[in-house]
């Protein structure tokens, strides 16, 4: 089988963010990019196909700060080739990355009836994880979000699908191939790769590198202004040291009847 | 121009979602603002039977088929644009849940219009309507306006008053005609949820434990609080995708609602997702290292500082005081 993931650096969220100067987007220089937990979902999601119904996963994504990092992880994991776009890209967002990431799969041919492409099925820039959808859609194949279990048949050429839907409820799906999934959580959490062999990756290993003009990109909708959410202060903070904190905790346990 | 306005109501099994009625109380509220009109859609197997909840609308759309429980994304949005280029309808309104996930970025291609999610307010201004989005983990909030009144928007669970969109009245219903839609189906069945050891829906204390428990072995530091405290544990997403804890202990946008008595929330920063499952509990109180996490915005009681440090400490001196 053929697997492609496309992978996607994202603001670390557990750091500060700071809005820039003209109050429409984020300050760069307060940003730290880590990998989309999500999309460590797919990979992993993908090697595990992959060890048990053969095949090769390609690991494809858009450059950014400390991607190669990312993408030596998911080569040490397991993933066969990988992939950067190369260029400059600030500011775009799921429909244009959706674009590009056709584009490439079109360019390069890559897409035959053995073809799962795979993604996190949301992102901190994507929470409703319309990337999936987009490239659906623009690739005119079946995209499933929210998947939390698959499986393929050989015979069928099939894949079963679990897709959750809210209150602990899911729903089985069936789809040929190609498709496109988005990956909510991999059957088991992605593997723990040792920083020896991934230094190891990187010196037997290289990143493949490829172009794709961003011409006719669709043009996202224009923020008027960005803020933080007003902390009108709901919670009532706890002050002081460790012994009055937790002398306070147990004051509204008391106070709300639970001891 | 009448501006009009179509809601896309969602219902799983045997229930209309609490999402719908949210998305017809503010419709309502935007539709009245610029004198237009409120239109809902219902799309499925045995709908009938939700119409009469339905009567904050002045007309509904309906498709009665088994064809179409659970169909795909792309057939809801080649019906609902059908809708759109008959009625001229101005915006569309959808949830932004797992049910309609897809529907928003189908259709938003499929018609070259503007598509904004996970939305949390909706406002008009002179002629424009103003849409406010969670970015970031609902670290930063962005002010978006739709250009000529035309769109797509999704929006977030929990955001507007349920009530305002309930009215039992008997309106106009219009029959979808499915005869130039092409049908696809993926569905097979639906999995029921796995029956928990504890149903953390009926707890009075959940211990609610994210990210900052750092590993497996720190849940014992949520269990032994319990042991004193009584109650269940229960938890984020992160720590269920980890396999730390069974899907049946997960709070939130795919897992459980909960309202108990004490939601005590541990190491969790209040991404929407979260808060949309926990934010009606009677007392929050929340431990974060994160001055900044939104958790704080909704909880009573909050305390930025380590959990590793401050749960164990809690936990004896509950015990010692308990004698």
């Amino acid at each position: 089988m053929n697997f492609i993931v496309f992978l996607k650096m994202v603001p670390d969220v557990i750091e500060e963010l700071k809005i820039a100067d003209d109050g429409k987007q984020l300050d760069s220089d307060w940003i730290r990019m880590k990998l989309n937990e999500c999309d460590e979902n797919a990979v992993e999601e993908a090697i595990i196909l992959k060890e048990k119904f053969g095949g090769k996963v390609t690991a494809v994504a858009l450059d950014a700060p400390e991607l190669d990092d990312a993408l030596f992880n998911a080569l040490a994991k397991g993933a066969d080739k990988a992939v950067k776009i190369i260029g400059e890209w600030k500011d775009v967002h799921s429909p244009a990355i959706a674009e590009i990431f056709a584009k490439y799969l079109r360019d390069n041919n890559l897409i035959d009836n053995q073809t799962l492409i795979l993604s996190g099925s949301q992102a901190i820039d994507d929470i409703e994880g319309e990337l999936v959808y987009y490239l659906g859609e623009l690739l005119n194949l079946p995209a499933f979000g929210v998947i939390t279990h698959v499986d393929y048949d050989s015979g069928q050429n099939s894949v079963s699908l679990v897709k959750e839907f809210a209150g602990g409820l899911r729903g089985e799906f069936s789809s040929g191939l190609p498709a496109v999934l988005g990956i909510q959580a991999s059957e088991n959490p992605p593997r723990y790769i040792p920083i020896a062999k991934i230094r190891a990756i990187m010196k037997s290993a290289a990143i493949e590198e490829v172009v794709i003009p961003p011409d006719g990109l669709p043009a996202g909708t224009t923020i008027e202004k960005m803020f933080e959410p007003e902390t009108t202060g709901k919670a009532e903070m706890l002050d002081g040291s460790t012994d009055e904190i937790i002398e306070k905790l147990i004051g509204i346990f008391s106070d709300k009847g639970i001891i | 121009m009448n501006n009009s306005i179509l809601i896309l109501i969602e219902h799983l099994k045997d229930a209309i979602a609490d999402i719908s009625f949210e998305m017809l109380g503010i419709g309502r509220k935007i539709a009245d603002s610029f004198n237009g009109s409120l239109h809902a859609v219902v799309l499925g197997k045995d709908i009938n039977k939700f119409l009469p909840e339905l009567g904050i609308a002045d007309s509904i759309f309906v498709a009665d088929d088994e064809k179409l429980e659970m169909a795909s994304p792309e057939t809801i949005a080649d019906i609902i644009k059908s809708i759109i280029e008959i009625k001229g309808i101005s915006i569309t309104i959808l949830g932004g849940t797992n049910t309609a996930a897809g529907v928003g970025p189908i259709l938003s291609s499929k018609l070259k219009l503007p598509y904004l999610n996970f939305c949390k307010n909706i406002r008009v201004e002179g002629d424009n309507i103003i849409v406010t989005n969670q970015l970031f983990g609902g670290k930063i909030l962005s002010d978006v306006k739709l250009d000529g009144m035309k769109g797509i928007i999704s929006v977030n669970p929990g955001s507007f008053p349920s009530d305002a969109g309930k009215a039992s009245k008997v309106v106009p219903v219009v029959e979808i005609d499915l005869s130039q839609i092409k049908i696809k189906n993926y569905f097979k069945k639906y999995i029921e949820p796995e029956a928990g050891d504890v149903d953390i829906t009926k707890e009075n204390v959940l211990v609610s434990v994210g990210r900052g428990i750092e590993n497996a072995d720190n849940l014992s530091l949520a269990e032994d609080l319990i042991g004193v405290l009584g109650g269940a544990i229960s938890a984020s997403r992160p720590v269920i995708d980890q396999g730390w804890l069974p899907l049946s202990r997960q709070v939130g946008k795919s897992g459980m609602t909960v309202k108990p008595k004490l939601y005590f929330a541990l190491g969790i920063s209040g991404a929407p997702e979260h808060v949309e499952g926990m934010k009606d509990s009677d007392c929050i109180v929340a431990i974060n290292k994160d001055p900044a996490a939104p958790i704080f915005n909704v909880a009573h009681y909050g305390v930025c500082g380590d959990l590793l440090e401050i749960v164990p400490s809690l936990t004896e001196k509950l015990k010692a005081k308990k004698g």
